[in-house]
């Protein structure tokens, strides 16, 4: 074993430890609550240590490697294995996912402290991660499947975690069930590649794709389209996005954990990862690419017209992972993950002090009934400010200006002329949407009694991501042998200006708009759709979900049952007919032994 | 242990005798306590399990797939029975039989164990049908003479019609219990009689064609028949054992014998019962009709569609949480028969694994039903809501099993959907396209489930009677099987391999020359 260095033995510690936890946490009812925070944060931090020495010593000779636990079926040439492939992106992604998933729970043991669910809180939060951390370092598709459906279960259960609310309820279900029909698409297109490779192996399929698809581009486009349907499911993008809005029924950190850092990202992590794939199916990119370009025009004109302080952050989010899908498209593959990565930070500081602003003013969300708010919450302010400067691409102070850069450079340099100029009309929406939040909550006139009820332990990751969403920027990512390179940077200036001042546009115009607070505006027309999404639920519900529940509710009774009821009621009919002879009356009987002596009489004479 | 001597031979007989005299001993053993007939159960049910486990533990499972055309036995047993029509008592097992008497011994136990509170009434009566049905369950599995396989089948219908009519539940302005035992025994004895006919005229053309008299399973493999000899036998045989797994639209008596049942008949027939059809078209129709079944499998596998998404469909508006249950059945079922069909190695093996993980798991959701129905009096989803408060573990059990029930990644039933789906995929990719839509309304009916029964404010302040003991071990053993199904499939996949490749191999190549 002195080929393999001792420290990759430990990556699967990375999985086990929060599932360890989780575990326990889900079995111990009775568990104390001291411990509950030492285990369910302490996993996590230990999950990020982890990660940080595993990355440290790796990055000093950066060679991808592979650790086997077992292998799961043996079948012919179905061969997959539980096993974990460690490259700078799985690196990059672990980072997030432990680094961004332990600040939360820190933040998380204060928000929830008197949430009489405290336990089963932690335990669905830890399996959360094992199961995200899995997706990421699954070496096979069925693995990366198994994390995938995995981080939906736990997306379903703390969306609904309140859920003596069956308003909750139905918000967790919609979103299971809406990224599961992304997810079948998803199983189709492994069934497919499974038939045209005979395997789903990572790896095996990047070597292979090319060689095997050289002049056929029809198949595999195929294969990523449906692939990328799972994908769009996950990661909220058109046509499956109408669930992510709803899913801020979820306690803050939830929204802030899995609906802005990491498992909506997942999309973007599958698409990126099977980048092999989708480079010999050009058609396929090019989808990837328009799905984001609309996405997030939609989303960040939604976002405008939000009134509840989390439903802006959730289309913001779906408007940022469009950018993401654009860069994708565009094949500025590292931009991306880096737009992942720096969005990771500053969403999530935007969530977590969300929560901190929701939990001082007493559950509520409505920002038309904040203001003013401070005076009172200046840490939360100073969170808002930098967490909403990096997501409004303010430049140079901020992580977010470079990942987003970074991605309009792709877009403009690959040619793409129109996503670029649909991503320069979102960044001024962006600055607008943004700010228009932050005036609003923090501007104007004081029209509720906050009271700051953050604990130290809150205050930390909020610190601690402020720090990141502004510095962010400076991470060299570990990604140069795992994805290509992106396009060259334009040599041209002039479209990163007006970028730039597009978003600084917005961020004005904001300032005019709502600089001294504002009340709730007069709902006309074109507000009340876009703050209802563009109407895609209404449309989703009629052409689906109402007909198919009509479907099934007239045939509540089982038609094919009734079918064999009229077998039941012919025989029954036949029964009293023939009943109805039997009279009793002599008469009767001797008349038809008579006519039936004739009868038999006449068929002997006869023959 | 060589498992071809002689002695091991008698295994075979045991494995049906003591079920059999375990249901007599414990219909005597009323007169002397309530409590010995349940202990004589559980432990004839666990000496099944344990005989079973041994046999795997002992038999040499071939690594290597034997030729085609020549069925092995890890153990066979023959003896005389009427020899002037070629009747014999012929028994014969292979990995496939061996993991369903697994299957059938521990749900067996199971079924005792989850009558102990709810089953106050003639219990010795009530544990001899129990038994004498799984004994007749096990007959199945084994039998390898068709006369005998005959006897067997209709050996596992009588009592199960006295389980239903006798303890069973009649639900207020619903169907009786009369009425659903008399509807499966008529459903089951019309498909039955079918398929006794077919057998006849295949033991018939066997004897025109050879001279011989032989209702055996080696002997009928190569009875030359004609195309439409062919296919008309097949359909009938085919018919006999839809009926039992239920394929749509022979279904109907299924919701009405699950929901009137007791809950150990409920665990019985979902978790055992249906799994008969299932072997049947595995054993028989596959193996004796190739050609026919070849040619038969679109439209097979055009109704496994149908049975799907009409299962899943009427899951979803289900009040009665038992019905609701019951109909997922119907679609997982479909499942298993687009495995069947598909035929090839990946496609069987899931819908073993499939039938394997159903059975586990909709037999543990019939437990928490009767349990929920023995603490509320009621199966009306309307008045349960808001358990998860009530009965926080109980909740546990019934999230973790509706999850299994949705094909959850990690649990058994993924393995088996997604094998057979895999499998299904380069033979029919329309079709199975199709069946994966019925992934969705899993999620959709499971989800629902959960909502109506756990989640939601509670229909009633007060707490009621969580998990016991019994009950919490019984759930755990569960888990604990699905998720090693889950996780660690190989030894299964293994233990069925080769006869399942041999039924392959048959239904692909046709009748071998010999």
């Amino acid at each position: 074993m002195s080929a393999i260095p001792d420290y990759q033995e430990l990556l699967c510690w990375v999985v086990l430890l929060p599932l360890s936890s989780a575990t326990v946490l889900l079995l111990w009812r009775g568990v104390p609550k001291a411990l509950v925070t030492l285990l369910g944060v302490g996993s996590v931090v230990g999950s990020a240590l982890l990660t940080a020495l595993i990355g440290g010593l790796w990055l000093q000779s950066p060679e991808p490697f592979t650790q086997v636990l077992w292998s799961w079926i043996q079948l012919e040439s179905f061969t997959p294995r539980i096993a974990l492939h460690f490259d700078g992106l799985a690196l990059t992604m672990l980072g997030v996912i432990t680094g961004v998933g332990a600040l939360i729970h820190g933040y998380a043991s204060g928000y929830m402290r008197d949430d009489p669910g405290y336990r089963a809180f932690f335990a669905y939060m830890n399996l959360f991660v094992a199961m995200m951390v899995l997706l990421v370092l699954a070496d096979n598709l069925l693995l990366l499947y198994l994390g995938w459906e995995g981080v939906g279960l736990c997306s379903y259960l703390l969306i609904g975690f309140w859920h003596q609310d069956p308003a909750n309820g139905a918000a967790a279900r919609k979103a299971f069930i809406t990224t599961r029909v992304g997810d079948t698409a998803m199983a189709i297109g492994l069934f497919l590649l499974y038939r045209e490779l005979k395997t789903l192996d990572i790896e095996v399929i990047l070597a292979s794709a090319a060689a095997a698809w050289r002049t056929e581009p029809y198949m595999p486009t195929l294969i990523a389209l449906l692939i990328l349907g799972g994908a769009v499911g996950k990661s909220a993008q058109l046509p499956l996005q109408t669930w992510l809005p709803d899913a801020m029924a979820g306690p803050t950190p939830v929204s802030a954990l899995i609906h802005a850092a990491t498992m909506v990202t997942a999309g973007v992590y599958l698409v990126a990862r099977l980048h092999g794939l989708f480079l010999v199916a050009p058609g396929a990119l090019e989808v990837v690419g328009w799905i984001g370009a609309v996405t997030l025009l939609l989303a960040g004109g939604a976002a405008l017209a939000q009134s509840d302080i989390k439903r802006v952050l959730a289309y913001s989010t779906m408007s940022q992972i469009g950018y993401m899908f654009m860069a994708l498209g565009a094949g500025a593959w590292q931009a991306a993950i880096f737009h992942l990565m720096t969005h990771a930070f500053f969403k999530a500081l935007l969530f977590l002090a969300a929560g901190s602003v929701i939990l001082a003013c007493h559950h509520e969300q409505d920002i038309f009934r904040m203001g003013g708010l401070r005076r009172r919450l200046p840490l939360a302010f100073a969170a808002f400010v930098v967490g909403g400067a990096a997501l409004a691409a303010l430049p140079v102070v901020t992580a977010g200006f470079w990942s987003k850069e970074a991605i309009l450079a792709g877009a403009w340099s690959s040619g793409h002329v129109a996503w670029w100029a649909m991503g320069v009309a979102c960044a001024f929406l962006t600055g607008l949407y943004t700010f228009r939040l932050v005036f609003i909550v923090f501007f104007g006139a004081e029209k509720i009694h906050a009271h700051d009820a953050d604990l130290w332990r809150m205050r930390v990751p909020l610190g601690v991501l402020m720090l990141l969403s502004v510095l962010g920027g400076a991470i060299a990512l570990p990604l140069a042998g795992v994805l290509p390179g992106d396009p060259p940077t334009p040599s041209a200036h002039w479209p990163a200006i007006v970028a730039v001042a597009a978003g600084l546009a917005g961020i004005a115009l904001a300032w005019r708009w709502y600089g001294r607070g504002a009340v709730a505006p007069e709902p006309t027309a074109l507000r009340r759709l876009a703050q209802a999404g563009w109407g895609f639920d209404a449309l989703y519900g009629g052409l689906f979900v109402r007909p198919l529940y009509a479907l099934a509710t007239a045939n509540r009774a089982d038609l094919v049952d009734r079918g064999y009821g009229v077998i039941v009621a012919g025989l029954g009919g036949l029964h009293r007919m023939v009943l109805r002879l039997q009279t009793g009356r002599l008469r009767w009987y001797a008349a038809a032994m008579a006519a039936g002596m004739v009868l038999l009489l006449g068929a002997v004479q006869w023959t | 242990m060589d498992m071809t001597t002689a002695a091991s031979a008698w295994l075979l007989p045991l494995l049906i005798a003591i079920p059999f005299v375990g249901g007599v001993a414990a219909w005597y053993a009323e007169r002397l306590s309530l409590t010995w007939p349940r202990w004589i159960g559980l432990l004839s049910m666990a000496a099944i399990c344990a005989l079973a486990l041994w046999i795997w533990a002992h038999a040499d499972v071939p690594g290597v797939v034997p030729a085609h055309g020549t069925p092995s036995w890890l153990i066979e047993f023959r003896a005389e029975w009427i020899p002037r029509w070629g009747i014999s008592l012929h028994l014969g097992l292979d990995g496939l039989s061996l993991l369903m008497i697994l299957l059938t011994g521990v749900l067996g136990v199971l079924s005792v164990a989850c009558s102990w509170r709810e089953i106050q009434q003639y219990v010795g009566f009530f544990h001899l049908n129990l038994l004498w049905n799984l004994a007749g369950v096990i007959g199945v599995f084994l039998a390898l003479d068709l006369f005998l396989f005959f006897v067997f089948w209709e050996a596992m219908l009588v009592p199960m019609y006295f389980l239903i009519a006798l303890w069973g539940h009649s639900s207020q302005g619903g169907r009786s219990r009369v009425y659903a035992a008399t509807k499966f025994f008529i459903f089951t004895q019309a498909a039955g009689l079918l398929m006794l006919v077919a057998i006849l005229a295949l033991v018939w053309l066997h004897h025109q064609n050879t001279g011989q008299w032989s209702f055996d399973y080696d002997q009928l493999l190569y009875t030359p028949l004609t195309q439409v000899q062919e296919y008309l036998l097949m359909l009938a045989f085919f018919i006999g054992f839809a009926v039992k797994l239920p394929v749509f639209p022979l279904h109907p008596w299924l919701p009405d014998a699950h929901s009137q049942a007791p809950t150990a008949g409920s665990v019985d027939l979902a978790g055992v019962l249906l799994k008969t059809g299932a072997y049947g078209l595995l054993r028989f129709v596959l193996p004796l009709f190739p050609n026919a079944s070849q040619d038969f499998a679109p439209a097979a596998m055009l109704l496994a569609i149908a049975g799907i998404v009409y299962g899943a469909k009427l899951a979803l508006v289900q009040t009665d949480i038992k019905r609701l249950v019951a109909y997922t059945s119907v679609s997982h079922m479909g499942f298993v028969l687009l495995g069947i069909y598909a035929g090839n190695t990946l496609a069987l093996q899931g819908a073993v694994v499939l039938m394997l993980a159903h059975g586990l798991a909709t037999g543990a959701l019939f437990i928490l039903c009767g349990e929920l129905y023995e603490r509320l009096h009621t199966r009306e989803l309307a008045r349960m809501g808001g358990l998860a408060q009530r009965a926080p573990h109980y909740a546990t059990a019934l999230m973790f099993f509706a999850l299994a029930s949705l094909g959850l990644p990690g649990l058994g039933n993924f393995i088996g959907e997604f094998l057979v789906l895999a499998g299904s995929f380069p033979v029919a990719p329309w079709i199975t396209a199709a069946a994966a839509s019925g992934l969705v309304l899993a999620a959709v009916y499971a989800l629902y489930l959960v909502q109506r029964a756990l989640h939601g404010p509670p229909a009633d302040a007060h707490a009621i009677e969580d998990l016991t003991a019994r009950e919490t071990a019984m759930m755990a053993a569960l888990m604990l099987a699905l998720l090693a199904l889950g996780l660690f499939p190989q030894p299964v996949l293994d233990l069925v391999r080769a006869p399942l490749e041999q039924i392959g191999q048959w239904y692909a190549f046709g009748v071998p020359v010999r």
